[in-house]
């Protein structure tokens, strides 16, 4: 464990990234509750199973439930663009909040104005990339 | 803290109790979920973008589709969004900081039964 700095007041990297990673968690909870509720709305007549409601939960894309394709009859209702706005939303919200997290995590162990910066110059690089290609992925599929 | 020494593992000498342990899970289960979707935005990239059906691909897919790292990833999502949630209420209403105690027990109180409901289903459809 390092020490750190005291922080400086105001409008800080820190603060906006104490405030985001409550909201986003916040909005992560919500897209959840939605997504399952609405799993078991749409499959109520199909008998959806519990596992598959718990994958659309985790990521709304209709690649997760493709295993129980036999039994949900209407694949359009799953397949819309308030779904992909919601994949777009969880991606951004959980990403961030996970790199976010892993910043503050290794800053606690990483000491020094140079090897934060390098820590943080990473963690920037990280975010872009697993952002642009987690957004490819979830359009693409 | 220790104030910039490097204490290494005898930071485990710390007894810091129930709220101590949901501060190291809270930590251990956001970098699990951190190297689940890593892994799995990986593997998907490599699926349906650069060539279908490789075996990097599917070995990866049979990591995190075998049923110890389902059950993990079950727990780490499961006590992330509700420790996470306590940490919320905790931080817009301060005053109930002095409960945090109760509230970290009636945490366990909600998060085991949900948790074993899925130990309970997941185990009945593998084993």
């Amino acid at each position: 464990m390092r020490v750190r700095t005291v922080p400086q007041r105001g409008l800080t990297l820190e603060y906006m990234m104490w405030l985001f990673t409550r909201l986003s968690g916040l909005a992560l909870i919500g897209v959840a509750l939605f997504g399952i509720g609405m799993a078991f709305f749409y499959g109520a007549r199909n008998q959806i199973d519990m596992i598959t409601a718990f994958r659309w939960m985790f990521f709304p894309n209709h690649y997760h439930i493709e295993a129980a394709a036999d039994t949900i009859l209407d694949f359009d209702k799953w397949t819309t663009d308030l779904w992909q706005i919601m994949q777009l939303l969880v991606l951004f919200f959980g990403v961030t909040h996970g790199i976010n997290g892993l910043r503050v995590v290794g800053e606690d162990y990483i000491g020094g104005p140079l090897k934060r910066l390098f820590w943080r110059g990473f963690i920037f690089l990280a975010w872009i990339f697993v952002l642009i290609v987690a957004v490819y992925v979830a359009i693409k599929a | 803290m220790a104030f910039g020494k490097n204490i290494g593992l005898k930071g485990m000498q710390y007894h810091g109790g129930g709220p101590m342990l949901v501060w190291l899970f809270h930590r251990v289960s956001g970098l699990g979920m951190i190297i689940f979707v890593s892994l799995h935005v990986l593997a998907s990239f490599f699926t349906y973008v650069v060539v279908t059906g490789s075996d990097f691909v599917v070995k990866i897919n049979d990591i995190y589709e075998s049923w110890p790292f389902q059950l993990f990833i079950y727990f780490c999502v499961m006590f992330h969004a509700l420790n996470g949630l306590r940490i919320i209420l905790m931080d817009l209403w301060p005053q109930f900081l002095k409960y945090q105690r109760e509230a970290i027990s009636l945490e366990w109180g909600i998060f085991l039964p949900a948790y074993g409901f899925i130990v309970y289903f997941t185990l009945q459809k593998v084993l």
